[in-house]
């Protein structure tokens, strides 16, 4: 087909241009990028390149003609398509302006001035690049850094947070990793904290006063309460190999350990290998994140002399039945004789309760925060139950799991109570105890 | 209002204070009978005369010494820097001499002289006609910087500038010429210099901005309000001396600060507002100081891709903009 080429635009404040000498003459097969004319202005003598391939079929602008930017120059025959940074660039916006105000906007499609003050590139653009290429525009240059410690106040939250009384262990944090933000705060602040509900009493009732210890249980219970989605699951678990394996260690257990051997030293051992393969209830809620944690710390709920207390044996993975025996009758010993340190009691990852030993068979406990979830041993009890097509009488023990239904679903929760049940029904005398 | 460009802007400012006061003279290379490689003084020949508005060697050194000379004598010369590029051989004489004769004489000398320099890239200028070079003069006591970024705000400080009896640095980013377009008032006004304006009022975020990036930035707070991002846009119009109190009240009402500018991010105007927002705003910061400036490297890119790789965008802007919103 026929295409017109025109003088380009090669300076703003340049508006004609004479054509020099014609490097090409009519009938040359010409290809794209090709030397076709020297064009005179009064900045600068230049070559001009071809914009297409093709044949050139006439000369419209002869040597030594005077012509403005933009007229026809050349007439080729040719299937390509003119490249579009070839057309004429208007120097005037194309478009209306929108309601504008002082403060002004940017124009798009304007030819900009180029570095001698010429079009955009002083020259012809017949360049293959388009003219937006595809850059990266999501990783700005802003310095990496760090995750954010959910823990940590920045310098707005702490002073807010001191000018308005607020305590912000209770506010649940929408920032980076789970970062309470000034947002956060502020929207506390506004909607009053759920301050612990008191019920008014009668005059014949009874008052007590209550102990620290309990009044930081009760606020503990709430926090967890409120804020975690809680979900329960219970498994039966066939526990008479279990029951017949303690009884036959414990004898030779007390003379050569001086401790006791209570179900609990396997219960744990079974928890931990079962949350090595489930890692996520071995977690906590992030945020917009599940953190799973690296240590697995099992938190052993008792009753201390005022009151629930949780003290954790850290790195419980590495211990054996007879290592986790030693380290709950150590916590016993100190939570009985009141020597608990602050260690002692942090950085738990999961817990577990022996709601079975006061005779509970079924329980729903409350999930120590921030974790993923916690488990209960209830009692065992003789029962007739079917096995193949016979009846026979087999110790059973449920054992009842809540969990943070935001990091697991049923499907997690289901899957890691099997692995503890198959665990432990599949105790015998041949299970190492050291 | 008519509504015009920033290089239209200039030129009317120049010759309205031409036609004001006598003493205003132009100098510089191209800037008479051709206009002005960007035709910014297109037609101040023909008004005013060769003896107003002079063609000058290419010999910066010169051209600012001339100028200084001029000064000291009363006249208010503008002399201009065609490309940011070109001002490094007149440095002496501008930061050596103009910026510290006041100072250095008692206050018998004065400098009533305003450099306009066109600076900034985006336009494939690549090394010579590309460079930012606000930070060399920010640093500098004795001086002032201006550098807006709207037709309004650049006649405005620029008629300002010509009236005051400093050295001005004043700064126009030559792809804001004919790229950026505004209302300004046909009546006679002035901006003063050193207070910045909020061009965009917001709650949660702060950004702050001057020269042609202020546009990417009021576009991307745009982008952001339908995120539920209200973004507060500061453009500082005037680098030196920097209007801290307006900084420093939109951190405190947000909380959260970045500052954009097409200068290199090391040493950059950017680094001097961190400093001063770290220290007196600390208590109110709910976010790490960010800044998006371009890359620590020797010279723009000529190639298109890298060019607009180097470059700050309006999506680059509301990227960073977003991840410092969800901090």
């Amino acid at each position: 087909m026929a295409l017109i080429i025109e003088l380009p635009h090669v300076g703003e404040s340049v508006v004609e241009g004479t054509i020099g000498k014609w490097l090409k003459k009519p009938g040359d097969q010409i290809e794209r990028y090709d030397p076709l004319v020297e064009i005179v202005t009064d900045k600068v003598t230049m070559e001009m390149p071809s914009p297409v391939s093709g044949v050139l079929s006439r000369i419209i602008a002869e040597e030594g003609e005077t012509i403005p930017m933009g007229a026809p120059i050349a007439e080729f025959e040719t299937d390509d398509p003119l490249p579009p940074s070839d057309k004429k660039i208007s120097s005037e916006p194309e478009a209306t302006p929108p309601p504008v105000g002082t403060t002004g906007y940017l124009v798009k499609n304007v030819a900009p001035v180029g570095p001698t003050g010429g079009g955009p590139d002083g020259e012809p653009v017949i360049s293959d690049t388009p003219t937006t290429t595809p850059i990266n525009n999501d990783s700005p240059v802003v310095s990496k850094r760090e995750q954010p410690n959910s823990q940590r106040l920045s310098p707005a939250v702490r002073r807010l947070a001191q000018e308005n009384n607020v305590d912000v262990s209770a506010i649940h944090g929408t920032g980076v990793g789970g970062r309470i933000t000034r947002d956060d705060v502020m929207a506390s602040i506004s909607t009053p904290q759920t301050t612990p509900t008191s019920n008014p009493a009668d005059s014949e009732d009874t008052i007590l006063k209550i102990t620290p210890i309990r009044k930081m249980i009760a606020e503990a219970m709430v926090r967890s309460v409120s804020q975690i989605p809680h979900a329960w699951s219970t498994i039966e678990t066939d526990v008479s190999s279990l029951v017949i394996v303690r009884s036959t260690h414990r004898k030779a257990f007390i003379e050569k350990e001086s401790v006791e051997l209570t179900y609990l030293p396997f219960i744990i051992k079974m928890v931990v290998e079962s949350l090595r393969e489930n890692p996520t209830l071995n977690a906590t809620w992030g945020g917009d994140t599940i953190i799973l944690k690296n240590r697995i710390n099992i938190g052993v709920a008792m009753a201390g002399p005022e009151g629930l207390i949780v003290p954790v044996i850290k790195d419980a993975d590495r211990l054996s039945i007879v290592g986790l025996a030693h380290a709950v009758s150590d916590l016993t010993f100190k939570v009985k004789n009141r020597k608990l340190s602050v260690e002692d009691v942090q950085e738990g990852t999961f817990t577990v309760n022996n709601t079975g030993v006061l005779g509970s068979i079924s329980s729903q406990p409350i999930i120590n925060y921030p974790q993923a979830a916690i488990l209960t041993t209830e009692a065992i009890q003789k029962k007739p139950v079917v096995i193949g097509d016979g009846i026979a009488i087999r110790s059973i023990m449920n054992i009842c799991m809540s969990f943070d239904h935001r990091i697991n679903d049923g499907a997690e929760s289901s899957t890691f109570l099997q692995s503890i049940k198959r665990r432990i029904e599949s105790i015998n005398l041949d299970t190492p105890v050291y | 209002m008519a509504v015009i460009s920033v290089i239209e802007a200039v030129r009317s400012a120049m010759q309205e204070e031409m036609r004001r006061d006598k003493s205003v003279f132009v100098l510089g290379e191209d800037v008479g009978k051709r206009g002005g490689v960007f035709l910014s003084t297109q037609g101040l020949i023909d008004e005013f005369g060769e003896s107003r508005v002079i063609d000058t060697p290419l010999a910066e050194a010169s051209i600012m010494g001339i100028a200084l000379g001029a000064a000291f004598k009363g006249m208010r010369p503008i002399p201009e820097v065609q490309f940011s590029d070109f001002v490094w051989p007149s440095i002496n004489q501008l930061v050596g001499e103009a910026a510290r004769a006041r100072y250095g004489s008692n206050g018998q000398l004065t400098v009533p002289m305003v450099v306009r320099i066109p600076y900034g890239g985006g336009i494939r200028g690549g090394l010579y006609h590309s460079q930012n070079v606000e930070s060399f003069f920010f640093h500098v006591p004795g001086l002032k910087v201006v550098s807006p970024g709207t037709p309004y705000d650049a006649k405005g400080l620029l008629k300002s500038a010509i009236r005051d009896d400093n050295l001005i640095i004043f700064l126009e980013h030559k792809k804001s010429y004919r790229l950026v377009r505004g209302e300004v008032p046909e009546e006679e006004y002035t901006i003063p210099i050193g207070p910045a304006d909020v061009k965009r009022q917001g709650s949660n975020i702060t950004v702050v901005s001057y020269g042609l990036m202020l546009h990417h930035c009021l576009e991307a707070a745009e982008l952001l309000s339908q995120e539920d991002v209200d973004v507060e846009v500061v453009d500082l119009r005037t680098l030196r001396p920097l209007d801290t109190e307006t900084i420093i009240n939109s951190v405190k009402k947000t909380g959260k600060i970045l500052i954009v500018h097409e200068d290199n991010l090391t040493g950059g105007v950017g680094a001097e507002i961190a400093a001063i927002v770290a220290d007196q705003a600390f208590e109110y910061l709910d976010g790490p100081i960010s800044r998006l400036c371009g890359p620590d490297i020797p010279t723009m890119p000529f190639a298109q891709s890298l060019e607009d790789a180097y470059l700050p965008n309006t999506d680059k802007v509301a990227a960073a903009l977003r991840e410092l919103a969800q901090y």
